[in-house]
């Protein structure tokens, strides 16, 4: 703040904070800040993940594989409780969601003026550093999960048992001419189902990481009140210690829990799809 | 000007309850969750572990909606949309 000619007001603050780095538009605005992070973040995790998985040894594992190892473990167990139907797609799709998200979450601990302010320097004027606070990244993974699920459909009943479904359940009916006139309402009910299932998945893991960085913005607010060596701006800003410290630490436990949910709701809703009513 | 004023007033008490009304759920919702999951546990102890990942899964899911409509406040008091649309009509 010190480089600006006038300083800026907390609402501008905020607003410049949520303005992403981006480039063309209308339809085509990319927003190439979320673009670079996750891809960079995935390469680097991943990268990390099929070294180690090369390297593996079945003696003694080093202490980096014996962490993968856990984790993957924690999902296949997670996958096999749930998921019964055989398909080698469904534990490599949760480990993928589940330590993808949870690193590009785990994104909203550094500090929120760090990487915009460094980028800065390289005269980038907007940059949002947490990809799964942009709604654009949350849908794409959520819209994913949506294409899986209507290819498990058609896989495992076929289109003809898809189709079926659709116009037979939840309402079931003996009678020729009940079915048919429980056709249409059946239809509208599962497409309503079918569509609420990647909106809310998008949303919950944007709603709270957006909120997340936006209570950390705040809070660095209280340090941006500093007028001077007087009380009440070392008493604002070691509140803003105390607080950035404390939601850091309990945002953890959201971190984990938001990849794990949406991580848990993928296969559940994968699960839904290869089984039949 | 004036009906900016009203504008941004009500925007607060939108805002406002947004915030509180989605704090007033979750926090109804985390109890009875929390106080059924201690129950359950109670009674079967050797559930625990199946108990707590469950508990945690609910506690993702009831988490969203607030966390949604404390995101949508957020955004109608910093960024909210239909100010230019004031601003120049």
């Amino acid at each position: 703040m010190a480089a600006a000619d006038t300083p800026i007001t907390a609402n501008e603050y905020i607003s410049h904070h949520l303005v992403n780095l981006q480039v063309g538009s209308g339809f085509w605005t990319l927003h190439l800040d979320t673009l670079i992070v996750s891809g960079l973040v995935g390469c680097a995790v991943f990268g990390l993940m099929y070294h180690v998985g090369r390297r593996a040894t079945a003696g003694v594992p080093g202490k980096l594989q014996a962490f993968i190892e856990i984790v993957v473990g924690m999902v296949d167990r997670q996958v096999k409780d749930t998921f019964h139907a055989k398909s080698e797609l469904v534990t490599p799709l949760a480990i993928t969601v589940f330590i993808w998200i949870f690193c590009m979450n785990a994104l909203d601990l550094i500090p929120v003026d760090f990487i915009p302010k460094l980028l800065e320097l390289f005269g980038v004027k907007y940059f949002k550093a947490v990809p799964t606070t942009d709604p654009n990244a949350t849908f794409a993974m959520s819209l994913s999960v949506f294409a899986l699920i209507i290819a498990f459909n058609l896989k495992f009943k076929g289109a003809g048992g898809f189709l079926h479904e659709l116009f037979t359940a939840p309402f079931h009916a003996e009678n020729k001419l009940l079915q048919i006139a429980l056709a249409p309402v059946n239809c509208v009910l599962r497409v309503i189902e079918e569509i609420a299932r990647p909106v809310s998945l998008a949303l919950r893991l944007f709603g709270n990481l957006f909120a997340g960085e936006v209570v950390f913005i705040l809070i660095v607010l209280l340090a941006g009140a500093w007028s001077g060596p007087t009380l009440g701006s070392a008493a604002s800003f070691l509140g803003h210690v105390v607080l950035s410290l404390a939601w850091a630490i309990f945002h953890i436990l959201i971190i984990t829990l938001q990849a794990f949910v949406f991580m848990m709701l993928t296969i559940i809703y994968l699960t839904l799809a290869s089984e039949s009513h | 000007m004036e009906t900016l004023a009203v504008f941004f007033g009500q925007t607060q008490i939108a805002v406002a309850f947004l915030i509180g009304m989605g704090a007033l759920g979750t926090a109804l919702g985390f109890g009875i969750l929390g106080g059924r999951f201690l129950e359950s546990v109670a009674r079967q102890p050797e559930l625990l572990n199946t108990q707590r990942v469950n508990m945690f899964i609910v506690a993702g899911l009831l988490d969203a909606f607030t966390a949604i409509a404390t995101a949508i406040a957020i955004l109608l008091l910093y960024a909210n949309p239909l100010v230019s649309q004031i601003r120049g009509g």
